[in-house]
């Protein structure tokens, strides 16, 4: 059992905790990942490793609340105990190997596993440049903590309730635009503005990254579930990944399998053990 | 009445067209009755050649002796001084090619069933309460042994049985390896493998979960930081291998790594109740068959698929699954298309699987290593109109244990290289099972775990007291 020490709201539909798992803490880079369940009859699912304390021993987990398993989790409290709690997994996150901006590029449930690669740069000394951004006020989350490691923070939504107007694509495109040198952009995302990003970039040829977010079940390479297809080839997202080349990324194809258990997963939600009944 | 001496007694099972309906077991296994009667059937030979047929060296005839008395808790304790785990061995070895093979009996008709008496007295035991032996005088050596299957659980019972503090790390939640994930709830119900695994626990060996060597710990820090004085991998064989051909990435194409996995340690088939979900729809092609597509296929049928199709590209001489699962496959309505190689899965506009495009295939003449080579006729392409994929065609050894601890040598197909006696090229650790062999059986993975247990032992031996 995994204790849940600090819980925070971020907002409607985020939530962070702070989950008691020293072993972990210790090993964790910023880039990978943890899966756990919450109970005996939980599924297994993966989130990124926002934050570890190495002396308190715990690792920070942030997460949207999109079906059954994040939905219940939300309804934890501190000091309350989930089942399985597995990592560090995954391959750490790479350094760019050209002089150039850094830029971050997060939307919405991509704010959260951006953070920690964001800071990870900071505390190796590089300038980031960050853009963050939802569809509204409501999704936005962890302002304060980007502005703290990046260089810039560039914040906007959809709707325009808070920040700049626009899409996160928006911000990209002056960066691209201004002639400055760019090293890599990272981008992390719903899966359809990682698409939009890596074709915005891709004229330009400069490097983009992308975190991706497959459907997991042991995530240590044994079952193939998180497969996807980079430069032609077959590869494990849980082991190869989870960050690729974006220019490489066969969005289609990732795209149609995260729909693979849509009926279910809608199903699932009025079956759920902790009472919450799906409902927000 | 004189006892059929050519045959076997039959064991009940579930009714074929009643089991695809559920999980539950199959084989009931005999009752204290017909264990007697069948045990009557050994001829308690003096050689007992049956034993050289068992790779844990099982005192056979002493076991079946004692079921003849009716003495079953000696007849346990028997069984258990070699084997810690018979009612899964019980179950799942394949007798007919091991011990059974070498029984005098099986010259002309049925051998004794060896494997039906080992389950009825593991059952026996499990139903009347399980003893634990007395434990020697702690040695005060550590020992790591990482992964949790057959092979981890027999080396860890058997040196927590010389006195050894055990410790075991297992990457997943739960504890059993293939048993739990892989085979399925209908041949070795989950409930016997808790309770085996339970007395592993009660000789006195922790358990620790979650914990993937390598990503978690290390080898390195094994020694290092947890001071263990030896280390055992069985991490088994458990890397899924698919084909290579189109339209492997398509919706409803699983690997049956996945597919199993999903089904047996996350409890899919229980779906809604548990909230791991599995899409299987009504017709589904199984590529493979081995074991692990008998077991796909059948679990395809248990969850509502109406038609399911074996693709195999050899003759049915060549299908590597045991005899029983074949029948079983059989009776339950599988359906076998030998000589049939799959080349292309073609996909729907949502993606979603559709057909899978085979070719037939012919045997060649045998080739040196005696196999025979099959090849594609031409034109003979045709598809069969699915809505699932399993591909069932192997596993390998997962690298990551190799690839994070120096020093510790793979062979060329990523297996770990050990001795005869499991030892590494490091110093202090030993490997065995299907991450030194490539994928094999329950069995073998346990004979590895108690050679090596022995080597450790007298490794640990050597070492001087602290
Ligand atoms: C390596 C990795 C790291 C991840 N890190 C994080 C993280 O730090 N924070 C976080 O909130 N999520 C993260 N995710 C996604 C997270 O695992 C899923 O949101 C979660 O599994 C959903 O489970 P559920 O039971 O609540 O919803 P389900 O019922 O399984 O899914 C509900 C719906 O949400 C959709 N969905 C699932 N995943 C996502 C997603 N990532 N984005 C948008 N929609 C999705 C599903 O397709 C489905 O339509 C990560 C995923 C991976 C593979
Ligand atoms: C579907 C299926 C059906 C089968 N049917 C039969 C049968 O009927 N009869 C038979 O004799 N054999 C059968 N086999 C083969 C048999 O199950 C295997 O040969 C046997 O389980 C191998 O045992 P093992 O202990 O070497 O490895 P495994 O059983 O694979 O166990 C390895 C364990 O190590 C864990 N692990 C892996 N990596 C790490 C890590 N880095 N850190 C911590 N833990 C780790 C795994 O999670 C797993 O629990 C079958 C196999 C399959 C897949
Ligand atoms: S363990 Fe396997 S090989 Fe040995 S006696 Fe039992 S069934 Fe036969
Ligand atoms: S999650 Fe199973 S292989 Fe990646």
């Amino acid at each position: 059992m995994y204790k849940l020490v600090t819980k925070r709201v971020l907002s409607d539909v985020s939530t962070l905790f702070e989950v008691e798992a020293p072993l972990v803490a210790r090993k964790a880079k910023p880039g990978q990942f943890i899966i756990l369940r919450i109970d005996e009859k939980g599924e297994r699912i993966p989130l990124t490793i926002a934050d570890s304390d190495p002396e308190r021993g715990t690792v920070t987990i942030i997460f949207q609340e999109v079906g059954l398993t994040t939905k219940c989790l939300a309804k934890k409290e501190a000091g309350e105990y989930i089942a399985d709690f597995v990592g560090p997994l995954g391959k750490p996150m790479e350094f760019p190997e050209h002089p150039g901006r850094i830029i971050a590029v997060g939307g919405g449930v991509g704010i959260a596993p951006i953070y920690p690669k964001v800071k990870g740069f900071y505390q190796a000394g590089m300038d980031v440049f960050s853009i963050i951004g939802a569809r509204t006020k409501d999704f936005l989350i962890l302002e304060d903590e980007m502005r703290l490691v990046s260089k810039e923070l560039h914040v906007c939504t959809d709707d325009g309730s808070y920040g700049r107007h626009g899409f996160v694509s928006d911000v990209l495109q002056n960066f691209l635009a201004d002639g400055e040198q760019i090293a890599e952009i990272i981008a992390v995302g719903p899966l359809p503005m990682m698409r939009a990003i890596v074709n915005q970039t891709r004229p330009y040829g400069v490097k983009t990254v992308v975190s991706l977010n497959p459907i997991m079940v042991d995530g240590t390479g044994m079952c193939g579930a998180c497969r996807v297809t980079v430069a032609g080839k077959t590869k494990f997202t849980c082991v190869d990944g989870p960050v690729f080349d974006g220019h490489q990324v066969d969005f289609d194809e990732l795209v149609a399998r995260s729909r693979m258990y849509q009926t279910e997963e809608k199903q699932a939600l009025g079956h759920c053990r902790c009472g919450c009944g799906g409902e927000k | 009445m004189e006892p059929n001496v050519t045959k076997k007694h039959p064991m009940e099972e579930q009714k074929a067209a009643e089991r695809v309906k559920n999980f539950s077991e199959v084989p009931y296994g005999y009752n204290i009755d017909t264990a007697i009667a069948e045990a009557e059937r050994c001829l308690e030979c003096k050689k007992a050649p049956c034993r050289q047929g068992c790779p844990v060296e099982v005192d056979i005839p002493a076991f079946i002796g004692l079921i003849k008395e009716k003495k079953f808790g000696e007849g346990v304790f028997a069984l258990k001084s070699k084997n810690n785990l018979p009612a899964i061995c019980g179950r799942v070895c394949p007798q007919e090619s091991q011990c059974e093979s070498f029984c005098v009996r099986a010259k002309k008709g049925d051998s004794v069933a060896i494997g039906r008496l080992e389950r009825f007295l593991a059952d026996w035991e499990l139903e009347h309460g399980v003893d634990v032996p007395a434990l020697p005088v702690p040695t005060g050596k550590k020992v790591a042994v990482v992964g949790a299957g057959p092979a981890g659980l027999t080396c860890a019972g058997d040196l927590a049985r010389m006195g050894h503090d055990v410790t075991i790390f297992e990457a997943f939640h739960m504890p059993g390896g293939v048993l739990v994930y892989g085979i399925p709830e209908f041949r070795l119900p989950k409930e016997i493998v808790r309770k085996e695994v339970d007395y592993i626990q009660r000789l006195g060996v922790k358990l620790r979960t979650n914990i993937v060597i390598g990503k978690t710990i290390t080898i390195d820090e094994l020694f290092s930081e947890e001071g263990f004085h030896a280390v055992f991998i069985g991490t088994g064989a458990g890397l899924p291998t698919f084909l290579g051909i189109p339209g492997e990435n398509l919706l409803g194409v699983y690997s049956a790594n996945e597919f199993l996995t999903r089904t047996n340690l996350m409890k899919a088939y229980l779906f809604p109740e548990y909230d791991t979900p599995i899409k299987v729809g009504k017709n589904v092609a199984v590529v493979g068959a081995g074991n692990v597509a008998m077991d796909s296929a059948r679990t395809a049928l248990r969850l509502g698929a109406e038609n399911v199709y074996i693709v195999y590209r050899r003759s049915d001489k060549e299908m590597p699954a045991r005899l029983e699962e074949i029948h079983h496959a059989e009776e339950e309505g599988v359906q076998f298309n030998l000589l049939t190689n799959p080349i292309k899965i073609s996909g729907d506009e949502n993606g979603w699987v559709k057909g899978i495009e085979c070719v037939k295939m012919r045997l060649c003449e045998p080739d040196e290593s005696g196999r025979c080579r099959p090849e594609p006729i031409e034109k003979s392409n045709f598809v069969f109109a699915v809505d699932t994929v399993v591909v069932a065609v192997g596993q390998t050894p997962n690298p990551l244990v190799p690839q994070t601890t120096a020093g510790l040598k793979t062979g060329r197909r990523g297996t770990i290289e050990a001795d005869e006696s499991g030892k590494t090229s490091r110093a202090g650790v030993w490997a065995g099972g299907d991450i030194v062999t490539g994928a094999a059986t329950v069995i073998n993975a346990m004979g590895a775990g108690k050679t090596a247990a022995k080597a450790m032992d007298e490794y640990l031996r050597s070492l001087p007291t602290a």
